[in-house]
């Protein structure tokens, strides 16, 4: 029997048990779509979080207070183990560090902005006029804050355009004078729409400057520092420079800690992608479950075309013939539901997209490949008993049977 | 050289714990062109010796030669070459595939054998017209009346225009008017030249053969020939029981 005439029996006898077909491929569709819609959920939490660190840039060096021990307990841990605080002159200092070009040092907290009768709750951003650049972030009117020395407690700040929304509606911003807590401070720029990044929105943000932040909370500690350094290739040697100066300025003990966007990527990058992973192999397990089906779809076929299988042996198939018609049909089967489940997938994605449109659920190519070559390696592999089976009947026994 | 020859063919199954002896010590011949009805109660092993014969089945002891090939020593694959080319099946049941069309149906042994689409309709389009069935291509089996069904079914095994055609009960499931129409059928294919072996339990169809295998437990009781041609002549098989 030639190829063609194979497939076209085969197919022709998938298609003559159109129940019984219809629920064999909504089985492997569904393990399908599931390994598609699973992976597409897990690489787009993979890529929402690397996209989030991403938008950091990649000239970046975060400061943080405290230093995360992972070498175990050791004699220091029993003398200080309260870190010191970050503080601007410690900002300053970094800038000395001849690789380092910016630093936007950042002090955090929440309040009250009142302009008018209007109030809400906002988080206000202490920093300097580097943040704009060190952050990448862009201007929708006015400036940002003005150049000036760390400690200048100017009253001015730049407003989110969520916050320029709801506290002015249509009329101007800029120059306008709001109230943030106890302190009176003008507008003088409004931050262009970006969205979130790094759990902060820009949208509903006020930033001064820092010292301004500084005396609003009644503190003199930063939250963090960021550092812009000379380009990427001096991200390590620029990150020992700024060891070396917090070190000196802290009796000789490093208690903070330096993180890199690469670092952290790399971590997310791997943490989820495992995860991916196995969501995937969850996944693949309904897609066993399917080929089983596959298997007792295809050994009941044998069994109800016993007679016909009996008379193709009769009209001179050999035992080959017989086994490849009947993979050949199994194979169709998983083909189709493989197809289909692709297809239902893929609409299940656009769902989550369409739900959740911050989450770039799409699935990968290697799920996508590796989902529908696993529904038709299991769909053959357990063709193959069923074939086997049908080649092997005995002619005349198959012929009694009708 | 005769077509068939059987020689001391031994056939037995096992049932339950019990050995049934469906064929003992069987040797015949059949020359090309003969029209035989193999006849004899229910488990005289008139249907084994059919599927011997139409190398469903293999012997236990004994040698069949099949146009001087002995085919009994044959492997599965070229056992199943050689019912394609050479034997013709018809059985009761007819046997047709139900979700394929007449003309498909009639198509299966060309397809089969790997010949190709054009050739393949040529012939078809010929068995059609040859069988009267020309209306009913496009129909299913279950579209058909028994007589039809038969047609077609006989059509299909005629296809590779085989050497010998082996017909088991071909009129058991048909009225008398169709199963006669039937068996005329048969037996033209039998005057173009055909070998036609009938299995049967109808003495009147039984009769109408040339020559009558009657069977018993496994043994030809009787082989006779009726007083047509000259050639013919009664006689007892050698070897068969008395």
């Amino acid at each position: 029997m030639s190829p063609a005439d194979t497939l076209r029996f085969a197919g022709r006898a998938a298609f003559a048990y159109p129940l019984r077909t219809a629920l064999m491929v909504l089985a492997m569709a569904i393990g399908v779509a599931a390994v598609v819609v699973l992976t597409a959920l897990g690489d787009g939490a993979r890529r929402y979080v690397v996209g989030e660190f991403a938008s950091l840039g990649a000239n970046l060096v975060i400061v943080l207070p405290g230093r995360n021990e992972t070498g175990g307990v050791n004699a220091g841990s029993f003398i200080t183990n309260t870190p010191r605080d970050l503080t601007l002159a410690d900002a300053s200092a970094l800038l000395r560090a001849p690789l380092v070009s910016r630093i936007a040092p950042l002090s955090v907290g929440n309040s009250e902005i009142a302009v008018g009768g209007r109030l809400r709750e906002t988080m206000v951003l202490g920093t300097t006029s580097d943040y704009i650049d060190v952050r990448h972030l862009a201007l929708a009117e006015g400036r940002f804050l003005p150049q000036e020395s760390l400690g200048h407690a100017s009253a001015v700040a730049v407003i989110g355009g969520t916050l320029r929304r709801e506290l002015f509606g249509n009329e101007a911003a800029v120059g306008r004078m709001i109230r943030v807590g106890d302190t009176r401070l003008r507008v003088v720029g409004v931050m262009a729409a970006s969205g979130q990044g790094l759990g902060f929105n820009t949208d509903e943000l006020v930033i001064v400057p820092v010292a301004t932040a500084q005396a609003m909370f009644n503190t003199n500690t930063l939250f963090r520092i960021m550092v812009e350094v000379r380009g990427r290739d001096a991200l390590v040697p620029a990150q020992r420079q700024m060891e070396d100066i917090l070190r000196s300025r802290r009796e000789g003990e490093l208690d903070v800690t330096l993180i890199t966007q690469d670092a952290v990527l790399g971590t997310f990058d791997r943490i989820l992608g495992a995860l991916t992973l196995a969501v995937a192999g969850i996944a693949a397990i309904s897609l066993a479950v399917a080929g089983i089906l596959v298997m007792n779809v295809m050994l009941v076929a044998v069994t109800q075309r016993t007679g016909e299988i009996g008379l193709l042996k009769a009209l001179g198939a050999t035992g080959g013939d017989i086994r490849r018609a009947f993979l050949v049909e199994a194979a169709l089967l998983s083909l189709a539901g493989a197809l289909a489940g692709y297809g239902l997938g893929q609409l299940g994605a656009w769902g989550i997209r369409l739900a959740y449109p911050v989450l770039p659920a799409w699935p990968p190519d290697w799920a996508v490949a590796a989902g529908l070559g696993t529904a038709l390696f299991t769909g053959l592999l357990f063709g193959v008993l069923p074939a086997r089976r049908a080649a092997r009947l005995d002619p005349v026994q198959a012929l009694a049977k009708r | 050289m005769a077509q068939i020859e059987l020689a001391g063919i031994d056939r037995s199954f096992t049932v339950g714990d019990s050995r049934v002896h469906a064929l003992s010590a069987l040797s015949l011949a059949i020359e090309a062109g003969e029209y035989v009805a193999i006849m004899g109660p229910s488990g005289s092993g008139k249907s084994t010796l059919l599927n011997l014969l139409g190398l469903l089945d293999r012997p236990d002891a004994g040698h069949y030669r099949l146009e001087g090939r002995d085919v009994t020593t044959l492997s599965a694959d070229e056992q199943a070459a050689v019912r394609r080319s050479r034997i013709g099946f018809v059985f009761q049941s007819f046997h047709l595939v139900p979700r394929l069309s007449a003309a498909e149906n009639i198509a299966l042994p060309l397809t089969l054998a790997g010949i190709a689409p054009p050739e393949r309709e040529r012939r078809v389009a010929r068995a059609l017209r040859d069988f009267g069935l020309e209306e009913r291509a496009r129909h299913r089996p279950d579209e058909l009346s028994g007589g039809q069904r038969q047609r077609v079914a006989i059509a299909r095994a005629t296809i590779m225009q085989p050497a010998l055609l082996l017909a088991d009960e071909p009129t058991g499931n048909l009225d008398r008017h169709t199963g006669e129409e039937v068996t005329q059928l048969l037996e033209a294919l039998n005057a173009a030249g055909t070998t036609l072996i009938v299995v049967t339990h109808d003495p009147a169809m039984g009769r109408r053969a040339r020559r009558q295998l009657m069977m018993e437990d496994g043994r030809l009781k009787s082989d006779s020939r009726r007083q047509a041609g000259p050639a013919d002549e009664s006689h007892t098989a050698p070897g068969s029981a008395p």
